[in-house]
């Protein structure tokens, strides 16, 4: 059955002046709107269905903790005292072999020059990490001055590790160690703020005093 | 279809038919039916066909006479050229690093050595590494040729504001592939600087740990830092930069080029005496 011309020719309120050829009375969404929303939204979820699984594999890594905890045997008891350091080589990574290894400076614990923070339990040793922190480049300790110091930008650090001169936004890093039947472990990384307070690990040019430190959040990564 | 004929010397040219002697249209001697086409002319007349039948199918040759062979401003010059040397400078980058790509192996214990495999052992594999690590250098000057002549010609004025912002991205994405290109060989100082390269990446306020994060694959230098940077560098980038060259270019083809500053309007005679 044929419809009657004049179910055309009337103009619906919704799409009236719209030049739309085809809509009645009343209709609000024309055939042709319907279709190309069809079309966009099956696209789209197309996409989505390969794009967003794809983005959270790239960015996964982001959420989880990467580097598990190794607690590592730097040597024993009696290799390190309570004035000056010791260099030893830790891994990083054991899984990229030398390009994850990196040295540390060890020493006992002196309680006459190494501040407690309340609230904080001391470490039996001091493990210094080379990592400086301003972009990471491997800081080497001079003996004569007792100073560290970074080759790449200048920065100087004093034998506790706090910023003397130079780019560093905050002291060197520091490790958790143990002491276990006489023989010295190195377990997780941490960082410490000018005060020496501690803090969870952080990148390199990341400050950690006044309104800076909230601008560098601590992540999930580490 | 008629090639020019080379700039031989006058005695190795071969002298013209005489008249009446052309053999194809006259026929040959005393009245014999004209010869066959020599297979020189079947050979061009069926190239000819073949490239008739492609274009007459996809109208490539309105295309190009339109992308080609626009008209431009008087006073054009060679620097007009600095964008198409980056884009091929772009271009010969693509094609050393597909083959670099064949014998680079991107992990930890193996990159150092196959990329010093590349340079001693592999045939002409100095001079395909040295043109990539060469021509990197070399794109990254054009591109900022490129840019400054486009400041410095007021290029970037309207209607081609939006060919600039674009242009810019292309940068950003030419100095990515610098620095994600800067760790493969994995030597010392390849390390060392990306160390550094992604602890100022570090330093951004919020989001700044995060893309450190997202670089290294982890809080530290990690086995799939160099995939991850590897494939930043002949996939993710290249493609983005391939992608926004081909916007460039159409604005640039839609939009038309800017004539030189020196060049001042030309006033209309007519215009002149009414004042």
């Amino acid at each position: 059955m044929a419809d009657s011309p004049q179910k055309f020719d009337k103009q619906s309120r919704y799409t009236e002046g719209r030049g739309i050829a085809g809509a009645w009375e009343g209709e609000t969404v024309t055939r042709r709107r319907l279709m190309e929303g069809t079309a966009l939204a099956v696209g789209g979820i197309a996409t989505m269905a390969f794009a967003l699984p794809g983005l959270g594999f790239a960015l996964g890594p982001l959420f989880e903790k990467t580097n598990p905890t190794l607690w590592q045997d730097v040597g024993a008891a009696g290799d390190f005292n309570d004035e000056s350091y010791v260099p030893r080589v830790i891994s990083i990574d054991p899984e990229i072999g030398d390009a994850g290894k990196t040295t540390v400076y060890v020493r006992q614990f002196n309680k006459d020059i190494d501040k407690v923070v309340t609230g904080q339990d001391p470490q039996p040793y001091v493990v210094i990490s080379t990592r400086c922190a301003h972009l990471g480049c491997p800081v080497r300790y001079i003996q004569a001055s007792q100073k560290f110091v970074c080759p790449c930008h200048g920065g100087v650090y004093d034998s506790q590790g706090k910023v003397q001169g130079g780019p560093p936004v905050r002291p060197l890093d520091r490790f958790y160690t143990r002491a276990e039947t006489g023989r010295v472990l190195v377990g997780d990384r941490f960082s410490l703020n000018s005060q020496l307070e501690r803090f969870s690990p952080r990148d390199p040019s990341n400050h950690l005093d006044g309104l800076w430190q909230y601008i560098y959040p601590s992540r999930p990564t580490t | 279809m008629k090639f020019p004929s080379p700039p031989l010397p006058r005695a190795l040219r071969r002298s013209p038919p005489k008249p009446g002697r052309d053999e194809r249209r006259n026929g040959g001697r005393n009245g014999a039916p004209a010869t066959k086409p020599t297979p020189k002319e079947q050979a061009v007349e069926g190239a000819a066909s073949v490239v008739g039948w492609l274009d007459e199918r996809t109208g490539t040759s309105p295309f190009l006479r339109g992308f080609l062979y626009r008209k431009v401003p008087k006073g054009t010059n060679w620097y007009y050229t600095l964008g198409s040397a980056t884009m091929f400078a772009f271009l010969s980058q693509a094609v050393t690093g597909v083959f670099l790509a064949m014998y680079y192996e991107p992990d930890p214990s193996r990159a150092y050595e196959s990329a010093s495999r590349i340079t001693n052992e592999v045939f002409l594999g100095e001079f395909v590494r040295g043109m990539h690590r060469w021509g990197s250098t070399v794109m990254i000057i054009l591109i900022f040729l490129h840019m400054g002549r486009t400041f410095f010609f007021g290029a970037y004025k309207y209607p081609r504001e939006l060919n600039w912002v674009i242009g810019v991205v292309l940068v950003v994405l030419t100095l990515m592939m610098g620095l994600t290109g800067y760790l493969l060989p994995f030597d010392q100082r390849s390390f060392w600087a990306t160390v550094v390269a992604v602890n100022l990446n570090a330093s951004g306020p919020i989001v700044g740990p995060y893309l450190a994060d997202f670089l290294r694959v982890g809080s530290e230098f990690g086995p799939t830092t160099i995939s991850r940077f590897y494939a930043l560098h002949m996939l993710a980038v290249p493609g983005l930069i391939a992608a926004l060259i081909g916007a460039h270019l159409y604005l640039v083809a839609k939009l038309g080029t800017t004539a030189p500053p020196w060049l001042k309007a030309e006033k209309k005679d007519l215009l002149r005496e009414e004042v």
